[in-house]
């Protein structure tokens, strides 16, 4: 069995490259909280006691648009919604670890550390290989952090033009690489982007995120039904 | 006063999301099946955030035509695909943006 920090060190490497798209969100999230008319003291609080990209972002548009705080939060929630599905997968390599540990870890429980670690903890076995997802999320914490706390400082400076927004997208997109290769992911991954484009005007309080999953996860739930019946 | 109100709301519903399956599932819930179908998970998730961000304007409108999102995606995904590689991947699809945004 390897040491703890070795695993922790091995979750930092192993989630660097994801690490590169964050930083112009996190500029962008504190440029834009700076714009809108939130305090350094309060966007710098947003990062540390939320500590989600979508969550934040979408906060600050619905704030700016003079939405009401239960809209938020509910869609916040709805946004978030997709933790349940992560926290699922995961909770099976963590179910013998004591409560304060599990405690810990979900705040560490984001995209980025999630899809890394998750593809560590299938291949391995040893007792503590959640220090994998702690170095994962603890490195993704220094820098949502300290691009956060940039953004606040360079204010308006960034042009808007440069279009680091898209960097949002490609981030997910990269995380997806693999599932390019397999049909039945590639039918997953359209028809839970179709449903989410449909559903983003039409479904209330952003809750197309969950609904496009748990279609795609239906879609998926099918498909390998179908496949198990002709092997 | 009601923003940090708003803040903390927004920092518990985020939380518990995280926490609460963590917290509640047990491993002998899970038989190969359910675990088979949650390795879809990724799959079904990520392209509710992929496909508005780049098929939709900031509106929510539909944007096909001229649309240099859909461009430079295209270039990532093939890059990814040919190289298996998350940074290769995210560099060709910023540059090939960039490149199609101020060219």
């Amino acid at each position: 069995m390897r040491g703890n920090f070795k695993i922790f060190l091995k979750g930092i490497i192993d989630v660097s490259p994801l690490m590169i798209p964050v930083v112009p969100f996190g500029l962008i999230f504190g440029i834009l909280s700076i714009d809108i008319g939130f305090s350094p003291l309060a966007t710098m609080a947003m990062s540390l006691i939320i500590f989600g990209g979508a969550s934040q972002i979408i906060l600050l548009q619905l704030f700016s648009g003079g939405a009401s705080t239960l809209v938020i939060v509910s869609s916040v929630g709805a946004v978030n919604s997709r933790h349940l599905l992560y926290g699922a997968v995961v909770s099976e390599h963590l179910s013998d670890l004591k409560l304060i540990w599990k405690i810990i870890i979900s705040y560490f429980l984001i995209d980025q550390a999630f899809a890394v670690s998750n593809k560590y903890f299938q291949k391995s076995n040893e007792k503590n290989k959640y220090f994998h997802l702690i170095g994962g999320g603890f490195t993704c914490w220094i820098i949502w952090q300290s691009t956060t706390f940039l953004g606040i400082i360079l204010g308006s400076a960034i042009p808007e033009k440069l279009g680091l927004s898209f960097a949002v997208p490609l981030t997910f997109l990269a995380i997806l690489v693999n599932d390019f290769r397999k049909l039945i992911n590639v039918i997953v991954i359209v028809v839970s982007g179709l449903v989410a484009l449909i559903g983003y005007n039409y479904i209330p309080y952003k809750a197309y995120v969950i609904v496009a999953a748990l279609v795609g996860l239906l879609t998926a739930l099918i498909l390998t039904k179908i496949k198990k019946n002709y092997e | 006063m009601s923003d940090w109100l708003l803040i903390i709301y927004c920092g518990v519903i985020t939380y518990l999301t995280r926490f609460s399956m963590i917290a509640i599932l047990k491993k002998e819930m899970f038989n190969n099946r359910i675990r088979e179908v949650l390795s879809y998970v990724p799959s079904a998730i990520f392209p509710a955030i992929i496909f508005p961000a780049i098929f939709l304007d900031n509106s929510g409108s539909f944007h096909f035509e001229d649309n240099p999102k859909i461009l430079a995606s295209i270039v990532a995904i093939i890059i990814g695909v040919i190289s298996n590689n998350i940074l290769a991947t995210i560099i060709s699809g910023l540059t090939a943006y960039w490149f199609l945004i101020f060219i």
